[in-house]
């Protein structure tokens, strides 16, 4: 049996009159890619936003790796582990690529301001290893060459894939990411779910937001999808496919 | 940029002589170079915050005025005059060392930077100007008005006859002779100045090249991506206020001594914007942009000195040559942003040290023989839900 590394329940979000979570509850085991769908503004990314700490949940219980955690503050989420990526890109647009994934090596190492101004033996040290690291993962997802341009002047898909290096930088627990897929082509895409395959192949475990069903049905090994802040179901690709109240989230009830 | 020996003795020879060529052009020359130099390390303390960490701070003056008035306090007769049992402690005077006041200053200020940087954290672009532009005013009314009921800062009279600075021996206030050279207080001043700046420029392009600096540069970018990168932005957003107040403070204590004499007139909001100025001018964020931004913006008005006098004098006094000078300056600016909107040096395209200097300026064009280049997709950003 393999250990969870994720796992919350009853998870509810209010925004006034709105309900946009209630009772939400997944949990989530190594190795595997988890996917949550739904049609529009059914609180998929509200959720995402709570499990990252952007948002403050109105209830709800979280452990990660085994360990509670309070999602509060956005950095302490990722320092406990959580890496994200983001629907609309957000890139440090002036700095390098390799910059880029360098930043994401920040809460994986620890030298200071004096460090920094005299140069010792242990700032060169780490930030040796943080350099080769971030080279490593530019690599590793393909756009290595790419090291010393600016994050602006990649293509599209080459700044998703930065992004998820950078997420991976953070030596994450759970790398969440949000619409990868989101303005990507057919070909992109074809290379987003072997880069995502790989990622999962490496051990590593992924949450996976996205709207383009075809791709998550043959990523995920299991599946929430959620509509109207509610769970509708949970699990296997094929499970959640035949469920009844899912094809009618989708398509409408009374068939066609 | 790689420099090599070559350049760099050039440079170090030419900065070495440079005041005792200016000097033979009288001392006022040597004396626009001093101030030029304070001015390259209040710009360059003013980009770690700005240029750096991006936060728009429109009162950075204010650390200035903090350097300058803890050395003033300290090293003038200002206090003892006031307090007779100051005066009683110190029956010599009260002529504290520079390596008690200088990084006294440096402290008081980093503080006051940290204690603007507080309230201000979750403000960003015209809301922080805004808020930062009131802290620098309250510095320069309380300066002002402390010279009642208690005199602290001699109010808008200013704290005259502040102590020179003498360390190790040497005393820069007094005409020094070395090898048959004469060094008035100038020149003295300028090796001084000189040191810290290269001091500064050093401390900013390490920081710049560390985790910190990439931490900064991370939050200018996008704060919300570099939260979610684990960055505590609210203590590194401080720490960028107090570094980059340092330097103020520091510029500050070098002033009130070079100069003997300080008053809050000399800490005005024009001040800050002028400092605000260079470093936008110059390329923000880049150290040699804002090194060339404060020197040209400090050395120009001098040197118009040499040409609106003339033009006023062909228009038959009817143009004042201030009024012209400050036009030719505001005339310089807007044609130097218009040409070049980044900046006069900016950073450049690609990226930084590492970067060989044949790599083409598309990514699309650094390509392995026989790679496919990759298809171009345009940068159409989804819609968020």
């Amino acid at each position: 049996m393999s250990e969870t590394v994720l796992k919350v329940s009853g998870v509810s979000k209010r925004f006034g009159g709105l309900q946009a979570l209630s009772e939400v509850g997944i949990t989530i085991l190594k190795g595997q890619v988890y996917g949550l769908i739904g049609p529009n503004g059914a609180g998929k990314t509200t959720f995402f936003n709570v499990l990252t700490g952007l948002y403050t949940p109105d209830s709800g219980t979280f452990e990660l790796g085994g360990k509670p955690y309070t999602p509060t503050a956005v950095h302490e989420v990722a320092k406990a582990g959580i890496a994200r990526t983001f629907q609309n890109i957000r890139l440090f647009a002036e700095m390098t690529a390799l910059e880029n994934v360098m930043v994401g090596r920040h809460v994986r190492t620890n030298s200071g301001l004096i460090g920094a101004v005299f140069r010792t033996g242990g700032f060169k040290a780490e930030e040796a290893a943080i350099a080769k690291r971030a080279q490593e993962l530019l690599d590793y997802v393909g756009i290595g060459r790419f090291a010393p341009y600016k994050a602006r002047t990649l293509s599209y898909g080459d700044q998703r894939r930065l992004e998820i290096a950078r997420a991976l930088a953070t030596d994450p627990k759970l790398i969440a990411l949000d619409e990868p897929a989101a303005g990507m082509n057919a070909s992109e895409k074809v290379v987003l779910r072997g880069l995502i395959n790989q990622i999962r192949n490496d051990g590593r475990t992924i949450l996976l937001i996205e709207h383009d069903v075809k791709l998550v049905m043959g990523l995920c090994d299991r599946l929430t999808v959620l509509d109207y802040g509610k769970q509708i179901a949970e699990g296997t690709a094929a499970e959640v496919q035949s469920n009844p109240k899912v094809i009618e989230a989708y398509l409408g009830a009374g068939g066609h | 940029m790689k420099l090599n020996k070559t350049t760099l003795t050039i440079g170090a020879v030419v900065l070495l002589i440079l005041p005792l060529i200016a000097g033979q052009f009288g001392n006022a020359w040597v004396r626009i170079i001093d101030i030029a130099l304070l001015y390259v390390l209040l710009a360059l303390g003013l980009n770690i915050v700005v240029g750096f960490a991006g936060l728009l701070d429109l009162g950075y003056v204010a650390f200035y005025a903090v350097g300058a008035y803890m050395f003033g306090l300290l090293a003038s007769s200002q206090l003892t005059d006031t307090f007779p049992g100051i005066a009683a402690m110190f029956p010599h005077g009260l002529h504290t060392p520079w390596w008690v006041v200088i990084p006294l200053g440096a402290l008081l200020a980093g503080t006051a930077g940290m204690l603007l940087g507080a309230p201000t954290l979750k403000l960003r672009g015209d809301y922080l100007a805004i808020v930062t532009l009131g802290f620098g005013e309250i510095v320069r009314v309380f300066m002002n008005n402390l010279d009642a009921p208690i005199n602290i800062t001699n109010g808008p009279k200013g704290i005259t006859g502040i102590d020179d600075i003498s360390m190790f021996g040497v005393h820069f206030g007094k005409t020094g002779s070395f090898m048959g050279l004469e060094f008035p207080k100038v020149t003295n001043y300028y090796y001084l100045f000189l040191a810290l700046v290269l001091f500064a420029i050093m401390v900013c392009y390490r920081l710049e090249r560390s985790r910190i600096g990439r931490a900064w540069m991370a939050i200018r970018e996008d704060e919300i991506a570099a939260k979610a990168m684990g960055i505590n932005t609210r203590n590194l957003k401080l720490l960028a206020f107090g570094m980059g107040a340092t330097f103020g403070g520091v510029a500050g204590a070098m002033f009130a001594s070079f100069q003997g004499f300080i008053s809050p007139e000399s800490f005005s909001l024009q001040e800050s914007v002028i400092i605000v100025a260079m470093v936008v001018l110059g390329g923000i964020g880049h150290l040699p942009g804002v090194i060339v931004g404060a020197l040209l913006l400090s050395a120009l008005p001098e040197v118009l000195r040499y040409i609106a006098g003339p033009l006023q004098q062909l228009s038959g006094g009817r143009l004042d040559a201030s009024i012209l000078r400050q036009l030719l300056v505001a005339l310089a600016m807007i044609g130097i942003m218009l040409s070049r909107p980044r900046g006069l040096w900016p950073s450049p395209e690609h990226g930084k040290d590492s970067t060989p200097d044949t790599l083409p300026v598309s990514p699309h064009m650094h390509l392995a023989p026989g790679e496919q280049i990759p298809p171009v997709v345009t940068h159409i950003k989804p819609d968020a839900q």
